[in-house]
């Protein structure tokens, strides 16, 4: 009874959103497509976002030079959430609602990822998340290029164990969601695996913690009992600086105690003297220092638009280079920029990535990607060391999660589930 | 036939995966070329045939291997040295030592190594260097060897240590042969082994003796290990009890340096300055001014930041102080928001300024790296510097309230204004100075976090909460009172931390801080007499 109601609102809803739609690009002047850019250009994730709108501006201009899309310019629309969670949603609203974009690119976090969801599920949008995230998610109206935790976390612990012969695992994080999430995956994991309680230490610090002695002696403690030990952090930016600086200090060097990091990329890197982190890990699906002819074009004609050849690349970057050039493709599969048909036409679509291969839209909104270890030199850019033999499509759901097993997502008819259980054989919806 | 072509292939494959042994030069030659191969195991084999060429190029070759410092050109393949220049490298032949003149990245591709190449590089460089001249070098190179000896390494330490003269590699040289000792066929020489590695605090030494104390079959060798398991065990309980010590004296200093400035424009004035730590924060984007207008000298910089950033700090105190705080007094409600407004104005500065990115201030060569007293007790130089630093700030700081005419006169206004004044004391122009003298020294606490943490527009923000509670629980208005508190607080933090985490560490702190306070309202030391009265 409920799960009726609850659809005959939605389809009224999608109802009135389609309305609302033909009604005002009726009154729009069709002569270009409206393409909305989330970041945040103020405030505490200026730092990241910016260069994410500058990214997503060049992609424009060069579609646009290229002819536009379906005989139509594109046209960006930037706002500015101010890295104001509540805000995301209701510029998000603002974007649909009166300045009728077809697509947004945007959101870097997490929690403001989540404001933005009811907003684009209630106007039936599509918005492109382009940043690594803890997965536990499938939105009909989302399109994840990030990576999911076995599109990173994963990966870098098989290479760990399997290539370097880790035995004894460190898992630092800073204390909030996406550290204790991975976490919570990883230890699962490793304890699959075959690895004692005892050779795994979980470590949480607050935001920007900055006295690490203690830490690090206790991981030197934990590292110094003859098995090979490895840290895999997920420390959250500002902290990054001081840990590695300790670790230098205390006389910790990457060939003793590797440490691999989920967050730490080019541009957290750029600005801060690295000879002393050589040979520390990162994991991502992509780095500025693949060699590619896709890449140095990339970087090229970044550099232009920058007009700053010091300006580093990184993953992120690439995610929207994917997601954008995925969304153009589908449109013009679809021939139209209609959020429902597209939303259809981007599974399956293929495009080239930029480290040599290509990147599919899977039925469940992720992406497939190739994984990449870089070991990080003393120019500030990573070595890549070791990848994937091919892509690793993204799972939504995590297999090594109790709660999350048997869930699967497929955005196809007829199952058209972002969150279904395969035993229960029950659809939740989009409410989780 | 196919038989037959399979022996023709898998003998290639021989070939190219191990050179036969030639001549030296010839040898090296070979090596070298095979480090612009991609596979990270052809490159090992090269390193490895490389140090064992006995080529007088080798070892230099290692070391800027290791340093990254080695290219290859793209299509020749030729294997150069790589020196960083205008629109690119200035590269040099290996082999031949010919300059080749300047070429872009996309030309001369780096020999990428990793971690494991990085240790057997090290590994090599070691076993080379061990008759070095420079004793650092000598010492690494027994460290390296040691735990992992064969004959032949065993007889070249053997021989080394015959002309040693260095106390500290004799002892190295000592605890490497004793564990390859450990192993020995002769009961009487693992007596003698475990003997000399009796409390010896090495990683791999307590490895060894706990194998030997499992698995041996002699009884009496069995015991022998044991006992010098527990000499191990009670050496690395002292060490571990001075290194907390350590740990929690220098987040202490941390403390008292960032409290000690408040110390006073609370302690003394009772003014509650919300923008204190942006006072640390100018001080710390100082030091990153000064060490960009002297790029050469890094470590004079950072003695030139100190007065720079006290005078920085101050001149921005007094102008606070003047400009809004003196409107203000005895309405401390008004002076919370006043001045919490100033130090959002200052964050918003420097971000508008210098960028919302953290600026990087390089540490001078003599604050970086360890002092060790023994292979589980390291005392980092920098964290010692800044423990030595807080003391001599202290030191000045009580100097000048108790020895100096200005001192007298500060005393004399906060215990009470009015007498102060009938006695021809310019209060508003100490109130002023003051203020300064209390910013000031919160920027020269800047110069020292910028060497522990990041110089950003937050740096101040992560700090002014814990100042705040250092001076209360220190007891307001008493110096030696914020001394205490902080070293206390430092230590009760790094003596929960290990077996509570680090953010209940500091919920733990907060909780007894509220209780104490509950107890004893005025602190540690509370002031006394007709003053504490106001």
């Amino acid at each position: 009874m409920k799960t009726i109601a609850h659809r005959m609102k939605r389809s009224a809803l999608a109802l009135s959103a389609g309305l609302a739609l033909t009604t005002s690009m009726a009154v729009q002047a069709a002569d270009t497509i409206k393409v909305g850019v989330l970041h945040s250009l103020s405030g505490t994730m200026a730092i990241s976002e910016t260069t994410l709108k500058d990214t997503m501006l060049m992609l424009i201009e060069e579609q646009n030079k290229k002819g536009g899309l379906l005989g139509k310019k594109l046209e960006p629309v930037v706002v500015d959430p101010a890295s104001n969670w509540p805000l995301f949603a209701e510029k998000a609203r603002e974007l649909i609602d009166q300045q009728d974009v077809d697509v947004i690119f945007g959101c870097w976090t997490s929690v403001s990822r989540k404001s933005v969801l009811p907003v684009v599920e209630e106007l039936d949008s599509v918005l492109f998340y382009p940043v690594q995230y803890e997965g536990e998610e499938s939105s009909k109206n989302v399109f994840y290029t990030g990576a999911a935790p076995n599109q990173q976390a994963i990966p870098a612990v098989d290479y760990l164990m399997n290539e370097i012969g880790v035995e004894r695992w460190v898992l630092a994080g800073t204390d909030y969601v996406y550290p204790r999430t991975t976490n919570k995956i990883l230890a699962a994991y490793l304890k699959g695996k075959g690895v004692a309680d005892s050779d795994i230490m979980i470590n949480y610090t607050p935001f920007g913690h900055s006295d690490w002695q203690s830490i690090v002696s206790d991981i030197k403690t934990f590292g110094s009992a003859g098995k090979k030990t490895a840290v895999v952090s997920t420390i959250n930016g500002d902290a990054n600086v001081p840990f590695y600086k300790e670790l230098g200090n205390q006389g910790l060097s990457a060939e003793d105690i590797p440490v691999v990091a989920f967050s730490v990329g080019e541009e957290e890197l750029s600005g801060i003297d690295t000879a002393p982190l050589v040979g520390h890990m990162a994991a991502w699906n992509y780095f500025m220092s693949v060699d590619t002819e896709a890449n140095t074009d990339f970087i090229d004609s970044w550099h232009a638009y920058i007009q700053n050849d010091d300006r580093v690349t990184n993953d992120p970057m690439e995610a929207h280079y994917i997601g954008f050039n995925m969304w153009v493709e589908a449109v013009r599969k679809a021939g139209t920029t209609e959020p429902s048909v597209v939303q259809d036409a981007l599974i399956g679509v293929s495009v080239p990535n930029l480290t040599g291969g290509y990147a599919a839209m899977m039925p469940n909104h992720h992406i497939s990607k190739p994984v990449l270890l870089g070991e990080i030199q003393d120019d500030g850019q990573f070595a890549v060391v070791w990848e994937t033999s091919g892509t690793v499509p993204g799972d939504a759901w995590s297999d090594f999660l109790p709660g999350s097993k048997d869930i699967i997502s497929d955005w196809r008819a007829p199952l058209s589930c972002g969150n279904y259980n395969v035993k229960e054989k029950t659809c939740s919806g989009q409410n989780f | 036939m196919i038989k037959r072509v399979f022996y023709l292939f898998a003998t290639l494959l021989l070939l190219a995966g191990a050179p036969l042994p030639v001549s030296a030069a010839d040898g090296f030659e070979q090596a070298i070329v095979q480090l612009t191969e991609r596979s990270f195991r052809t490159k090992e084999t090269a390193i490895v045939s490389i140090a064992e060429s006995g080529d007088e190029r080798a070892l230099p070759l290692l070391k800027r291997l290791l340093d990254g410092d080695v290219r290859y050109l793209r299509y020749a393949r030729t294997v150069v040295y790589a020196e960083k220049a205008e629109g690119g490298y200035r590269i040099t032949e290996v082999l031949t030592g010919e300059e080749l003149g300047i070429k872009d990245r996309r030309e001369a591709k780096r020999v990428v190594i990793n971690n494991a190449l990085r240790s057997v590089l090290r590994r090599q460089i070691a076993s080379l260097s061990l008759n070095s001249d420079a004793p650092a070098l000598r010492l690494a190179a027994v460290r390296e060897m040691s735990g992992g000896l064969d004959d032949e390494t065993a007889s070249a330490l053997e021989a080394r240590q015959q002309v040693e003269s260095n106390a500290t590699i004799r002892e190295a040289i000592d605890t490497a042969l004793a564990l390859r000792d450990l192993e020995s066929e002769d009961k009487a020489l693992r007596l003698a082994a475990i003997e000399r590695l009796h409390g010896s605090l090495e990683p791999v030494a307590t490895l060894r003796l706990h194998d030997l104390a499992e698995g041996e079959a002699s009884a009496e060798v069995k015991q022998a290990a044991q006992n010098a398991l527990k000499a191990i065990a009670f050496n690395r309980d002292l060490s571990g009890f001075g290194e907390t010590l350590f740990f929690g004296l220098s987040l202490g200093s941390v403390l008292v340096l960032a409290a000690i400035g408040l110390a006073i424009t609370f302690g003394v004035m009772g003014v509650i300055n919300m923008a204190h730590g942006e006072l640390i924060m100018l001080g710390a984007y100082t030091t990153y001014v000064v060490q960009q207008l002297m790029p050469n000298h890094i470590g004079l910089s950072i003695l030139v930041s100190i007065p720079a950033a006290f005078l920085i700090s101050a001149l921005a105190g007094i102008a606070i102080e003047r400009g809004v705080i003196r409107h203000l007094y005895g309405r401390p409600l008004e002076t919370l928001l006043a001045t919490f407004g100033i130090s959002l104005i200052l964050q918003q500065t420097v971000r508008t300024i210098f960028s919302p990115l953290n600026r990087s201030v390089a540490t001078p060569e003599f604050m970086s790296g360890a002092l060790e007293i023994n292979s589980a007790l390291t005392l980092t130089y920098n964290r010692l510097y800044v423990f030595a630093f807080c003391l001599l700030v202290f030191a000045a700081l009580l100097f000048i309230l108790k020895k100096t005419p200005l001192g007298l006169q500060v005393r004399a206004v906060s215990q009470n204004r009015a007498m102060a004044r009938a006695m021809g004391v310019r209060s508003e122009w100490v109130d002023a100075l003051t203020f300064g003298l209390g910013s000031g020294v919160a920027g020269v606490a800047g110069v020292a976090l910028s060497q522990l943490t990041n110089v950003g527009p937050n740096l101040g923000q992560a700090y002014i909460i814990d100042s705040f509670m250092v001076v209360v629980f220190g007891g307001v208005g008493n110096l030696w009172g914020t001394l205490v508190a902080g070293l206390s607080l430092g230590v009760a933090n790094k003596v929960l931390e290990p077996w509570s985490g680090a953010v209940l560490a500091k919920i733990l702190v907060l909780a007894f801080i509220i209780l104490f306070i509950q107890k004893r309202p005025r602190g540690l030391f509370p002031q006394k007499g007709r003053a504490a009265e106001g």
